[in-house]
């Protein structure tokens, strides 16, 4: 790692000194079942070199086939980011020498991408949009995996040799690449996290990928560049490698604007690079400088034919494009009538899926999202899983509601059963069945208990009978004591005056 | 007149990870550019309703459903490695950062 002696600037000085410009290139592994151009499945997490094929390993003799379904994709993704589909494309390959290239070239397109000329609109958080312009959405294969073992850990410099995993070799890419991002100043940083989660949840609402960040299936690269005034020419850009996260990538936007704001307030000049990100200590690093290593010799692929994208079924395909998550959100919200912070924050807590089933079955908005963004999200975090691994189900918390709403529990026993219902004892009919759980309404059973409660206190009859009536608070607390919180409070307070006043 | 430098074939020669002597290098040189000049004639006769090239074959539109297919037992696809390890082809260490 390269010591880099320019201090970096303040973030807030940089920007007001200098204008960023972004650029962003979002990988996305599609989800078929098998990979780009042969047979081999694309599971995750399979054994080392379970899922290969000669074409995969790049054997002799081996020819590549395009698969139908990652085209099909691909053009999906070109349509919704709202780009024209090509006439005709082809594949070029990328010739460049890294073992997790089994062929020592990628199969990818060059001058002829799928789709290009397109825009998405990114929502920011606090209700702003962006328009972020598309160079080009273009097909492609996955590398494989590499290992390094020895030397430093997690360090390749000093490893002594590297093992290689080609399960992923050959897995459909597609690879999204901006037009400059000009005109978003101090937001940059936000900007670029919001349109890598942008792309993140079209992927998923296209159902073209699961696009787990975690797992690797969407991946970033991030150009920076400064100019001292947005009427300047562009500056000399970095480009920031597998930045992985929503996080990162804005902090390594930002991490970029300050220390390349300290490179040109010292006078020298941003080298034109690829850069290292790291999530530990939150900073770059320089890696290769572009060089002729960047020469990769694309020539047209001669293993595989034209794709000319048929004009009625690009037009089916548009036709077939779901609603986009911005859209929806902004459906749901005026449905649900939540506010903009409610709203948010059932969508930052990736709870708006569950929150559309729960209300489906019949709950009303307000309850679910009461149930999902408090109890329910608490026991998510104390267990550390996320709401859609708790073992409750939206219509298990809708019949939950139901009872609420039906008067047969309060929210205290509605918590309780609940609780039975996460801890695997059935739906909440059978564990208010099970535990007895139940408001005590009946009026023989309620009235032993309140007389009982009476008895214990008789000062408190005759404040009562006086006209105080704070102390009713306290006969309805020994009742709800004796009958476990299972009384109708409401209907315990009748009889307490009742049986005062008679 | 020679287009094609025994520095372009030597950055070339790099760049592909071919090993080339010097003589090779003069050699290759003014062969590619035979090479060269063959395509630059064609390049002359061609007029502007011929358009380009790359596939002579008048297909398009070859697909493979997205259809799982057999897969080659571990072994078999370490068979030709040269070192492996743990189910993995080992490798020299890598140098530069990805």
């Amino acid at each position: 790692m390269t010591t880099e002696a320019t201090p970096l600037v303040d973030y807030d000085d940089a920007v007001r000194r200098y204008d960023p410009v972004l650029g962003i290139e979002v990988h996305v592994e599609l989800g078929t079942a098998s990979k780009m151009f042969d047979g081999a499945p694309t599971e995750f997490g399979a054994p080392p070199n379970t899922q290969t094929t000669p074409v995969s390993l790049g054997l002799p003799g081996s020819l590549p086939v395009v698969n139908e379904k990652a085209v099909e994709w691909a053009v999906l993704i070109g349509l919704a980011l709202n780009c024209e589909i090509a006439e005709s494309c082809r594949f070029a390959r990328k010739n460049y020498f890294y073992p997790d290239l089994p062929k020592a070239y990628q199969i990818s397109q060059y001058d002829e991408p799928i789709a290009h000329d397109g825009w998405v609109d990114v929502e920011l958080e606090d209700g702003t949009t962006v328009r972020v312009e598309i160079e080009r959405a273009h097909m492609e294969e996955d590398a494989g995996k590499n290992t390094h073992v020895g030397g430093a850990a997690g360090r390749i410099h000093g490893a002594e040799y590297s093992l290689v995993d080609y399960n992923r070799a050959g897995v459909p890419l597609v690879e999204i690449v901006t037009k400059p991002i000009t005109g978003v100043g101090a937001r940059a940083p936000e900007v670029a996290r919001a349109y890598v989660q942008t792309l993140r949840d079209m992927f998923r609402a296209l159902g073209v990928s699961e696009a787990r960040m975690e797992r690797g299936n969407v991946r970033a690269d991030v150009n920076v560049s400064l100019r001292p005034s947005p009427d300047a020419p562009l500056g000399t850009r970095t480009e920031t490698k597998n930045v992985n996260s929503f996080r990162s990538v804005e902090r390594a936007v930002r991490f970029e604007i300050s220390r390349q704001a300290g490179v040109l307030d010292s006078g020298a000049a941003v080298v034109q690079e690829t850069r290292h990100w790291h999530e530990d200590t939150g900073i770059t690093t320089p890696g290769r400088v572009k060089s002729d290593a960047e020469d990769y010799r694309y020539f047209p692929e001669p293993d595989l034919v034209p794709i000319v994208p048929d004009r009625a079924w690009v037009e089916g395909l548009r036709a077939s494009l779901p609603e986009m998550p911005a859209a929806r959100r902004r459906r749901l919200q005026a449905a649900w009538g939540y506010s903009d912070a409610e709203m948010r924050d059932v969508v930052n807590a990736g709870a708006l899926d569950l929150v559309e089933a729960t209300v489906a079955a019949g709950a009303s908005p307000a309850a679910a999202r009461k149930w999902w963004m408090g109890e329910l999200a608490r026991t998510a975090n104390e267990q550390g899983a996320s709401l859609e691994e708790l073992p409750v189900t939206p219509a298990q918390v809708a019949e939950l509601q139901g009872l609420v709403d039906a008067g047969r529990l309060n929210d205290k026993l509605a918590r309780q059963v609940l609780a039975g219902v996460l801890a695997g004892e059935g739906s909440p009919q059978e564990v208010v069945a099970a535990r007895g759980l139940e408001i005590v309404s009946d009026d023989g059973a309620l009235l032993a208990a309140v007389d009982e409660a009476l008895a214990a206190q008789p000062d408190v009859v005759e404040k009562i009978r006086g006209g105080n009536l704070g102390p009713v608070g306290a006969i309805i607390g020994a009742v709800m004591k004796a009958t476990r919180g299972q009384a109708d409070a409401a209907r315990v307070r009748e009889l307490v005056l009742e049986r005062v006043k008679g | 007149m020679s287009t094609i430098s025994r520095e372009e074939v030597a950055r070339l020669a790099g760049l592909a990870r071919i090993d080339l002597t010097e003589s090779e290098l003069t050699r290759l040189a003014g062969e590619l550019d035979v090479i060269v000049e063959a395509v630059a004639t064609v390049s002359r006769v061609a007029t502007d309703d011929v358009p380009a090239t790359s596939h002579p074959l008048p297909l398009h539109n070859v697909f493979r459903p997205d259809v799982v297919t057999a897969t080659l037992p571990v072994e078999e696809a370490l068979a030709a490695a040269p070192a492996a390890e743990d189910g993995r082809f080992a490798v020299p260490q890598i140098l530069e950062e990805d």
